[in-house]
């Protein structure tokens, strides 16, 4: 299985492939949503995406929307991971099609409570 | 901190009676780790002091904060996933058809703790059997710790707690954001019923059940005591009612009147028919 990270963060991206390895995907990542786009097209399809908000160039908000408008990804699982907590932001993302939302900061247990609410199977 | 053997001794007899959680020997780090803590916040200069109060003064509300403080609390909303699959895909459907004449279903939940397994059904309910909404539903939910009871009442949760297991659109809809916490929004909150209960005393008189959750609470006991609350709950329950266990807990070898039913992991019995 394979899941992407698209985080401005190294150190962010970091954590959560390591999670995600932990988990037993294969990772790639990105560093904002335009090469978050680039990436899903070289690799043709993620499971799961974990998405953070505010990246420069394309933010995580209309990487879920780009997504969302190409039927090919119709299935990637989108989960914001973002330091925005306002629920007009979390309803914003679910209404753009994010699947699931997490609020910073996280730990291993909840991404993987997450990822099993969204029928993810792991461990 | 060091804790003396006799000291130890007496802890754990202490919350075993008030409590019936059983601290075996080799447990001494964790009742140092939490009755210390516990010493410091009521100005005693160490365990020992605690200690010593207590036996000079046994009805003092000392006692309950330490059962209060040995006790595990950790849970998580729809912890395990698992067995509310189970509830939303097969246990409610057939009970609500079973029960369509009378329109009645009595639910109880054995050891709420913070509240999130309790509201965590009660969503479950709101989101798929908006049917159930003209039904006299009554939904106990009890634990043994009052500031865990005060919790659910309450109703509000920590970013940290918000963010376990909650589906984010069951979060928006159900819950209000206060600053840095969520509260549970009046309409969910008015489905439970919150009441102190000791599962190692007489209970309170509750309705014959058709739904019981008693998960993680069990382990903490030893088998005679895992066998009498067992058969409480045997008599509790409705004939065709259904049972839930958490995820590492069994009736084997405790009760044989109990069946498990073969929902993947979800830990749902129900009494052996016949
Ligand atoms: C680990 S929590 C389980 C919470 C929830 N059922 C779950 O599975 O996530 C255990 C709870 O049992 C409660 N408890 C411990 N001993 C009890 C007793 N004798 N009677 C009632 N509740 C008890 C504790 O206060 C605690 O809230």
């Amino acid at each position: 299985m394979l899941a992407m990270v698209i985080d401005d963060s190294k150190a962010i991206r970091l954590i959560l492939g390591k999670i995600l390895k932990d988990i037993g995907f294969e990772v790639v990542d990105a560093a904002n949503g335009v090469e978050a786009m680039e990436r899903l097209k070289e690799v043709g399809k993620v499971e799961l995406a974990l998405v953070d908000w505010n990246m420069p160039e394309m933010n995580g908000y209309e990487f879920v929307c780009e997504v969302r408008k190409d039927e090919t990804y119709k299935d990637v699982r989108l989960m914001m991971v973002t330091t925005e907590t306002e629920t007009s932001q979390v309803i914003k993302a679910l209404e753009a099609g994010a699947n699931e939302y997490l609020m910073k900061p996280f730990t291993k247990e909840m991404i993987q409570e997450k990822l099993s609410i969204m029928g993810i199977s792991v461990g | 901190m060091n804790i003396s053997e006799s000291d130890f001794q007496f802890i754990t007899k202490l919350v075993k009676e008030l409590s019936a959680i059983a601290l075996e020997p080799g447990k001494e780090y964790l009742v140092e780790s939490r009755i210390n803590p516990l010493a410091q916040k009521e100005g005693f200069a160490s365990i020992e002091e605690l200690v010593k109060k207590l036996r000079s003064e046994p009805q003092n509300g000392l006692r309950n904060k330490v059962v209060e403080v040995m006790t595990t609390n950790e849970t998580s909303f729809f912890r395990d996933i698992h067995p509310f699959e189970t509830l939303k895909n097969f246990v409610l459907p057939e009970l609500i058809e079973k029960r369509e004449k009378t329109r009645e279903l009595n639910i109880w939940c054995g050891a709420s703790s913070s509240g999130q397994e309790p509201y965590s059904f009660a969503m479950l309910i709101k989101e798929n059997f908006p049917q159930l909404d003209s039904w006299k539903i009554k939904y106990i939910a009890t634990d043994i710790s009052d500031e865990m009871l005060k919790r659910c009442r309450d109703g509000i949760y920590s970013q940290l707690e918000i963010n376990r297991g909650l589906p984010a659109a069951m979060m928006v809809k159900y819950f209000e954001r206060q600053g840095t916490e969520w509260r549970v929004k009046e309409d969910l909150r008015k489905m439970v019923d919150f009441r102190y209960t000791n599962l190692s005393e007489n209970w309170p008189y509750m309705p014959p059940m058709d739904l019981v959750m008693v998960r993680n609470v069990l382990i903490y006991f030893d088998v005679e005591m895992k066998k009498q609350i067992l058969g409480k709950i045997k008599k509790l329950m409705r004939p065709d009612g259904y049972f839930f266990l958490g995820a590492a807990e069994t009736t084997l070898n405790l009760d044989e009147s109990f069946e498990r039913m073969n929902y993947k992991q979800s830990g749902c019995y129900r009494l052996r028919q016949g």
